[in-house]
């Protein structure tokens, strides 16, 4: 029998699929489409301080291999999802969930991150600093190694659970970036986020999107994510969790071997909302193809 | 919300770049009218939303206007093709509301939906007044369907080569109703919500990432706050709608 099981910052989780930030709500409503505790976790939609109503429309634009969205952090703000969306969650989901934070000052990630650590339900905080689609705030922090440091002992001094920390590959040097997370305390990285992107309607000859641009994501953008989850894996000794454009049992164990410790999906669960559910079931099948037993053994097994 | 492999029974225009598309199907597409089905395509990356016009045992039929890719590659379908898509998508209209004589407005290729609700309006016992809005008249389409299923049908030609002269809201003039159900384009709904002096619902289009409510890709202010098209909606009811200025 194939274990899947896999350790996250010292949780266990059945299995390494995670649906990312974004792309799955707060899960209650994936409930109504399948029993969303098959999951190994999910990382909850990027919440802020205050509520936000995120970006004008259109906020969604497609491309080959992909998508673009400018949807801009909309969220209900920290306190309603305490109140509101994680009740709900509890009802559905029973294994602790990611909560994805973001900001707009280091004060904002502390006082979001603050809160939620004070609630059971949630195992992880992954710390997004690198939403390419709001201003003044979000990917700032994603950009610059000291302002990241900056927002992780901010958030490391705030809380007891273990804080991964959501990059950005909109950089230059994308192990600068890790290994500065690291160094200010961090217990995990996350990658990729959305690569900045646009679209331009050919009819009106106007970006496509009312933000203009987006952030790219899908199977086009896999090959990238996959080159940073391996430069990043071997560059820092916490675990990595790898996502960009994951969207098969295949592609979870190519970001393993490229040293992911855990894989987020994404986009695909918005082309098709049981994804997650289907890669969970292939994997067995997938592993015993390959030759593996235990998933935890191919872990960085590309590094060589 | 439903997954099913559906086949191609007929597929053919019924104006100038609007089709009609009937399907086979093993489970009932939706639950209610102005429900949608979100169809998967060879080849693109993010589903197609389409109203359902027409659901009656195991046939669905959609109407879809050619405006890009995915309703492109529709349109080349032949019969006996299959499409896997999510069906009854959507909160549709509450029949409930409708009275006796509704009043169901529709703007080009938004018509579709109404027809499914003014089917079911006229099995309550209603008699429904359809209004429908066409740029000329080689666009018209459905009007002898419409008047079919036993309802009073209007149409208003922009260039007045059919019916009234003028936008649909210029037809409604004339009319009295109950109730207002409307369908089409921003600019229309927006124009028949300024007219409408009783309650209504209104169907609105969006732009969607999933069309299931994960990727709030299609959120519009409302009066309640952000509301997905694509799960709170399309339908929202009247006094619920904020216009964006």
């Amino acid at each position: 029998m194939a274990d899947l099981s896999v350790d996250l910052c010292g949780i266990r989780l059945d299995n390494p699929v995670i649906p990312a930030s974004g792309t799955f709500g707060y899960g209650y409503e994936f409930a109504d489409y399948y029993d969303i505790d098959c999951l190994g976790t999910f990382s909850f939609k990027g919440t802020t301080r205050q509520p936000r109503f995120g970006n004008p429309q259109p906020r969604i634009a497609e491309c080959t291999g992909g998508m673009l969205n400018a949807v801009g952090l909309q969220n209900p703000g920290v306190d309603r999802v305490i109140s509101e969306e994680l009740p709900r969650l509890a009802k559905v989901f029973h294994k602790p969930v990611m909560a994805n934070v973001s900001g707009f000052s280091v004060e904002d990630y502390a006082y979001t991150c603050r809160k939620l650590d004070e609630q059971p339900q949630v195992g992880w905080l992954e710390v997004n600093i690198s939403c390419p689609n709001v201003h003044g705030g979000g990917m700032i922090f994603g950009t610059d190694p000291d302002a990241a440091s900056s927002v992780v002992r901010a958030v490391k001094a705030v809380t007891a659970k273990p804080v991964i920390v959501k990059l950005t590959p909109n950089v230059t040097d994308i192990v600068a970036m890790a290994r500065a997370c690291e160094a200010a305390g961090a217990d995990g990285i996350s990658l990729i986020n959305t690569l900045q992107a646009m679209r331009i309607d050919l009819r009106t000859r106007r970006p496509l999107l009312a933000n203009i641009t987006g952030g790219l994501s899908g199977p086009a953008v896999f090959p990238v994510a996959l080159r940073m989850v391996y430069q990043v894996s071997r560059a820092v000794r916490i675990p990595v969790v790898g996502m960009g454009g994951v969207s098969s049992a295949e592609d979870v164990i190519e970001m393993m071997l490229a040293g992911a410790s855990a894989v987020e999906v994404g986009a695909a669960n918005l082309a098709d909302p049981f994804a997650c559910r289907d890669i969970i079931a292939a994997l067995p099948g997938t592993m015993e193809k390959y030759g593996i037993q235990d998933l935890r053994d191919i872990i960085g097994g590309a590094h060589g | 919300m439903e997954q099913g492999i559906f086949t191609v029974i007929e597929n053919a225009p019924i104006a100038p770049g609007t089709y009609r598309m009937v399907l086979a199907c093993d489970t009932p597409p939706v639950t209610a009218p102005g429900q949608f089905v979100n169809i998967r395509l060879p080849g693109l990356f993010l589903r197609r939303p389409i109203s359902v016009c027409d659901a009656e045992g195991d046939r669905l039929t959609l109407l879809y206007k050619t405006v890009g890719r995915g309703t492109e590659q529709m349109a080349a379908m032949e019969p006996g093709q299959t499409l896997e898509m999510l069906t009854g998508l959507g909160n549709g209209f509450t029949l409930a509301d409708g009275g006796k004589t509704p009043l169901l407005v529709g703007g080009g290729v938004g018509a579709a939906p109404l027809y499914l609700l003014a089917k079911k309006l006229v099995a309550g016992g209603a008699r429904p007044h359809v209004a429908l809005g066409f740029n000329r008249a080689d666009e018209v389409f459905y009007t002898e369907r419409f008047a079919a299923l036993g309802a009073d049908v209007t149409v208003a030609t922009a260039d007045g080569s059919v019916g009234v002269k003028g936008l649909v809201t210029d037809a409604m003039a004339e009319l009295s109703y109950s109730y207002v159900y409307a369908c089409g384009p921003e600019a229309m709904l927006r124009a028949v919500w300024e007219r409408t002096e009783g309650d209504g619902q209104f169907s609105f289009e969006a732009r969607m990432g999933c069309g299931f409510g994960a990727c709030m890709g299609c959120t519009r202010e409302t009066v309640n706050g952000p509301r997905r098209v694509c799960r709170d909606g399309p339908v929202f009811r009247k006094e619920e709608i904020l216009w964006r200025t």
